[in-house]
């Protein structure tokens, strides 16, 4: 798992829980909900769909390393990896 | 005592059937019916009714993912309600709209989802949905559609069972005479297909349809006749004061002349035929009106073997007394039981017959019970009448709860 794969795994879980955003051009360094709609409880669907999907767990403690793509695959690569 | 009145000025329905009143009613007319086959959670195929209209025609994808079946059906329904009464809720104070819904049940579906999500993961509740309890607290249909419009008055749901449909304008009804609002959203509502809880239950009661052609499975007053088809759908009424309607210059679909809401206190499950009786008579009174202005009696009949019997009889007491047999009719038989959608929708089915002045039957009659043999009946073929004044529409439910609800032609 690359951190591009993870980046690309988060937009997919992203593109499910906010299905009317357009997701080709976000900025992988800008904060997803300074360019996105997404509010908690949009985070707490992404946080389930990682454990349902991918059995990876997100602990409430670390829910601000979810802010950004790019802070996204820093967190979640050694995660996937880990799991490898 | 004299009443505030109360008009109907715009209608929004989906029905398996059709998704506005002009399509419900032709094919209400054509003797088309809305069931179909459809799969249900361990249970196989089954006739069922469900709804074709466009979810996302008035919400974000979004929402629809977020939000609850009843909660789409509703917001269909109330904004196509609106659009029909040509109200601009823009221009008016938001504080002051009130949506009232009648609901059979709500939270069903949502729950069984989440059991069945969990299942998948070895029942472990840390999958879970963070959603579950926002879409199943009892007032969700409502609240979706306050979110929806931006209404900022009261909105919550009315549970009362199968007569919930009523339900939903007889409070409108009492809310405007109150002052409370000045325009109300309201009617009934029901997804209940999407349940199988419902089909299981009503199988265990051995009162759930079957029938190798699943649009004759709804047939009431049928000597073959063997349980109730489950459907969903909405009909959300714009109920206004006659004097705002009028400064408005609305059309004017009729008007609220009366209705009754009692309760067997007899059994869970049974109907009481006198109770339902006197439902009928206690309507008639507060509209001051006789069994001799009633043109229209739309029934509640299930299709079950023995509750349509009893409403048959409800309906001979409480109309034996009439000189002419007014015209007695049932939408289930087109649209399967719709639950709490049913007072509601089925009410609407009937309203075009203040114009038109036909009367849709009841279909799937082949072979007429001896004991629903009512006079006025109208069976298969829509009968053209000379006068429709008024309508009676009947909507009872489990424990023992009535409704009947009568409107009027309106005249200034």
């Amino acid at each position: 798992m690359t951190k591009d794969e993870c980046r690309k795994l988060v937009i997919d879980i992203i593109s499910d829980i906010a299905p009317d955003e357009d997701l080709s051009a976000v900025k992988p360094d800008v904060r997803l909900r300074d360019q996105l709609q997404l509010d908690s409880m949009d985070f707490l669907d992404i946080v389930m769909e990682l454990r349902k999907r991918h059995g990876i767990e997100v602990p409430e403690a670390d829910y601000m390393q979810l802010a950004s793509l790019d802070s996204c695959a820093d967190y979640l690569t050694p995660k996937f990896q880990a799991k490898a | 005592m004299k009443h505030t009145r109360i008009v109907i000025t715009g209608i929004g329905l989906t029905a398996p059937n059709g998704n506005n009143l002009a399509e419900f009613r032709a094919n209400l007319l054509n003797g088309v019916s809305g069931i179909d086959w459809t799969e249900v959670r361990y249970m196989g195929r089954w006739p069922a009714g469900l709804c074709k209209f466009d979810p996302f025609k008035h919400q974000k994808k979004k929402d629809v993912r977020i939000g609850t079946r009843a909660g789409s059906i509703s917001i269909y329904c109330a904004r196509e309600a609106v659009a029909d009464s040509g109200i601009n809720l823009d221009a008016r104070d938001k504080s002051r709209i009130g949506v009232y819904l009648g609901i059979t049940e709500h939270g069903n579906v949502e729950t069984e989802n989440e059991v069945y999500n969990i299942s998948q993961f070895k029942y472990d509740t840390k999958f879970w949905t963070h959603h579950h309890n926002p879409r199943t607290v009892a007032n969700s249909p409502a609240g979706e559609v306050s979110l929806n419009l931006g209404t900022t008055g009261p909105a919550y749901t009315i549970g009362a069972a199968c007569a919930a449909g009523n339900m939903g304008l007889i409070h409108a009804t009492q809310m405007l005479r109150l002052g409370e609002v000045d325009l109300a959203l309201c009617g009934g509502v029901s997804e209940s297909p999407q349940t199988f809880g419902i089909f299981a239950g009503f199988k265990s009661q051995n009162a759930l349809a079957s029938h190798a052609d699943p649009t004759k499975a709804s047939r009431p007053f049928d000597k073959g006749r063997n349980g109730i088809v489950i459907s969903e759908g909405g009909a959300i009424y714009t109920l206004e004061r006659l004097e705002d309607a009028q400064a408005r210059g609305a059309k004017i679909y009729a008007e609220i002349a009366g209705y009754c809401v009692n309760s067997d206190a007899t059994d869970y499950v049974l109907p009481n035929p006198e109770r339902q009786a006197q439902c009928v008579e206690k309507a008639l009174i507060n509209a001051a009106m006789t069994v001799d202005d009633i043109d229209i009696v739309n029934t509640h009949a299930t299709s079950t073997p023995q509750g349509d019997i009893q409403e048959c009889q409800a309906i001979a007491t409480a109309f034996g007394k009439r000189k002419e047999p007014a015209a007695i009719n049932n939408t289930k038989s087109f649209i399967g039981h719709a639950m709490g959608a049913a007072g509601a929708l089925e009410l609407a089915g009937n309203i075009p017959s203040f114009d038109d002045l036909v009367v849709h039957p009841t279909i799937n009659v082949d072979e007429l019970d001896p004991q629903c043999d009512i006079p006025g009946l109208v069976i298969n073929q829509p009968r053209s009448v000379k006068r429709v004044d008024a309508i009676l529409n009947n909507s009872f439910g489990m424990l023992g709860i009535n409704s009947t609800l009568i409107i009027k032609r309106f005249r200034s």
